[in-house]
């Protein structure tokens, strides 16, 4: 178990190109991180770098209180689980498990108690026998997982373990990993480009873009208050509605957010205070299709109505995603199954604003 | 209307497998033709050697009869060979040079594959390129300057310097089918094996070599090759019969002056030949698997 620490990390590959751009990060012990990001946002070279799998061309990785920077991944006290398994095909499960432990002259009997150990909690006892080639996508990333446990290291790396798997055994490993961490609770650092993964798993997210983090928090953090334009549409599915709109003087002294001449709607009070800089700048308002739903007669302060025009339906049996054009910008709206919505038609929906964001068209923040 | 057209979907169905039936006709008839006419140019010189050990000097000289048939069958031409001691030496001497050769070539290029194709470090890309480079040059331009370098280290009619000689030539190509193997084995394999406690050593002892196995065997059989059936070195390096290899020991010492000893020759051929198609036999697959593994990414 161990606190892992990121200061200053830059990794630059030859020719100049820069994967990371001078990150901090602390993730304290025990805790489950998951860097999440786009392709190429620099997350798996992160993970790579505490690993010891890539060299750092500057700044400070601290494993338990040490500059690991120099230190080989051998002597890091770290396991890693790996996309395509990694496991060693001319071995039994037994023996991929046991490698790590035999390499470190471990005796036989307690080798065989950890392995065992780790078997019974992932459910592979009866697998212990077999080649990796005898088994399935599933169960090779449990013996993957199992060859770390043994270990007992001082911190879990896990990069997109559950991204060679189809979409159900994904859902039912994602468990897994979680009940084994709650079971074995080591320091984890967790890499996806899965938003869904991320949201389910960690303790706090770590978004990360362009080589930078966006934005460090837990999986509501990040729902409810995103800093940037960027982690609010890539957290979340369907992703959040974007409106180019500008902040205006609006009734009774509050304000309004006009997006077209004829869709102009009012900020909710709680917010005019927070939004009254911006009166008269371009901005962006965000809003995600869950707060764009079926319209109610008896709505809430902050709720409004909106009429949009349905580009496309999309049921999908508990809920119903409706699409539409606003001023050539695309919105999705998440609705009860039940209501109707065809095609060419308008539809009366609620916007509930309590839940919107504007954001600097330059900067993309999130005010 | 639609039984009309869905007749003739039928018949436009069944006239594009006949097509394919017919296309496919052909491609077997060419090549059993052109594997026929393979397999008759390849056979016909075995043969021939076969049945020209069987037959006595007297059966051989005599110019009645067909050549490709055998009249009074005898194993005398084997018998003499097998307890003949010149012959025993140089069968004793191919043994030992190639197993040397074969080891020697197989830790170089298992070595030199592994590091430059696993450890990355600056210039292995055109290292790599380099190894190949020298498989390219003939042999033949080489054994000049060679003689130079083996008369300096004493070793003229001496054949350990065969087992000195032998891997300059199956090193490079050794080296070059085991990077290929080892490139095709995932670069997680290596990650996790150092994640684990493996140092380089270790990951290419415990890791690398039991899973690049079919390659190692290709590149051992290739060097098994070169070095069993290699010629033109052991003419030019060895010329006393108790250096000698089989390649030059069979025909410096059953040609004498101009008086060839057909019938012993041939039986001499075969009895040399059978240690590779022994060992062909049994790892042929194995050779293929590796000849063709790092084509394409599995």
């Amino acid at each position: 178990m161990a606190e892992v620490s990121v200061r200053k990390v830059v990794k630059e590959y030859d020719g100049g190109v820069q994967a990371v751009k001078g990150i901090d990060l602390d993730i304290a012990d025990h805790e489950f991180v998951v860097l999440v990001g786009p392709s190429g946002c620099g997350k798996s070279t992160t993970l790579r770098m505490i690993a010891g799998l890539e060299e750092i061309t500057a700044g400070e990785i601290w494993i338990d209180g040490d500059v690991v920077n120099d230190v080989p991944p051998r002597d890091r006290d770290i396991a890693m689980v790996f996309q395509n398994y990694a496991l060693y095909p001319h071995m039994s499960v037994f023996d991929n498990m046991a490698f790590g432990l035999k390499l470190r002259k471990f005796p036989k009997d307690e080798i065989k108690r950890r392995v065992d150990d780790a078997a019974r909690i992932l459910d592979i006892v009866p697998l212990l026998d077999r080649k990796p080639r005898a088994l399935s996508g599933g169960q090779r990333q449990r013996v993957a997982m199992g060859r770390a446990i043994v270990r007992n290291p001082k911190v879990f790396l896990f990069d997109e373990p559950l991204s060679n798997l189809d979409a159900k055994l994904r859902v039912q490993m994602r468990t897994e990993i979680k009940k084994v961490h709650q079971t074995i609770p080591t320091t984890t650092v967790y890499v996806t480009h899965d938003q869904i993964e991320a949201m389910t798993l960690a303790d706090r997210v770590v978004v990360m873009n362009g080589g930078v983090i966006e934005q460090v928090g837990t999986p509501n953090d990040l729902y409810h208050h995103p800093a940037t334009r960027f982690v609010a549409g890539f957290i979340g599915s369907p992703a959040m509605n974007f409106l180019p709109c500008r902040v205006q003087d609006g009734t009774n002294g509050g304000l309004s957010v006009r997006i077209t001449d004829t869709f102009v709607v009012p900020v909710p009070p709680a917010r005019v205070d927070r939004y009254g800089a911006y009166k008269g700048r371009e901005m962006v308002l965000g809003i995600r299709p869950e707060h764009l739903f079926e319209y109610h007669e008896q709505g809430k302060p902050g709720w409004t109505r909106v009429d949009l025009p349905v580009d496309v339906v999309e049921p999908m049996g508990m809920e119903t995603m409706v699409h539409f054009f606003v001023d050539g910008a695309p919105v999705c709206a998440r609705v009860d199954p039940g209501t109707h919505a065809a095609p060419g038609e308008m539809l009366p929906l609620t916007a509930d604003l309590n839940q919107m964001h504007l954001m600097e068209v330059d900067t993309g923040r999130v005010v | 209307m639609s039984a009309t057209v869905s007749g003739r979907r039928i018949a436009l169905a069944a006239a594009r497998k006949n097509s394919l039936h017919r296309s496919r006709m052909w491609a077997l008839w060419g090549s059993y033709a052109a594997l026929t006419v393979f397999v008759f140019m390849f056979l016909v010189p075995p043969f021939y050697t076969l049945m020209t050990s069987l037959k006595s000097s007297a059966e051989i000289s005599a110019q009645t009869g067909s050549p490709w048939l055998v009249h009074h069958p005898t194993l005398d031409n084997f018998w003499y060979l097998i307890t003949y001691p010149n012959f025993q030496r140089y069968y004793l001497n191919s043994i030992i040079v190639t197993i040397l050769t074969v080891a020697v070539s197989m830790v170089i290029s298992v070595l030199a594959a592994f590091s430059l194709s696993r450890m990355g470090f600056w210039g292995s890309q055109t290292l790599s390129t380099g190894v190949f480079l020298t498989y390219l040059v003939p042999p033949s331009l080489l054994f000049i300057p060679l003689f130079q370098i083996i008369g300096q280290l004493g070793l003229i009619n001496n054949f350990w310097c065969l087992v000195i000689l032998y891997p300059t030539l199956a090193v490079p190509f050794c080296t070059w089918i085991m990077i290929g193997y080892f490139s095709s084995i995932p670069k997680e394999l290596d990650e996790a094996a150092l994640i684990d406690g493996a140092g380089y050593l270790q990951m290419l002892w415990r890791i690398f070599i039991p899973v690049a196995m079919p390659g190692i065997i290709a590149a051992t059989i290739f060097a098994f090759t070169i070095s069993w059936g290699a010629f033109l070195y052991p003419l030019a390096y060895l010329y006393t019969s108790n250096q000698m290899v089989l390649t030059v020991g069979i025909i410096s010492d059953l040609i004498r002056g101009d008086v060839f000893q057909w019938g012993k020759i041939m039986a001499a051929c075969l009895l040399a030949s059978l240690p590779p198609i022994v060992i062909y036999a049994f790892l042929m697959d194995y050779y293929v698997a590796g000849l063709t593994a790092g084509a394409t990414k599995g």
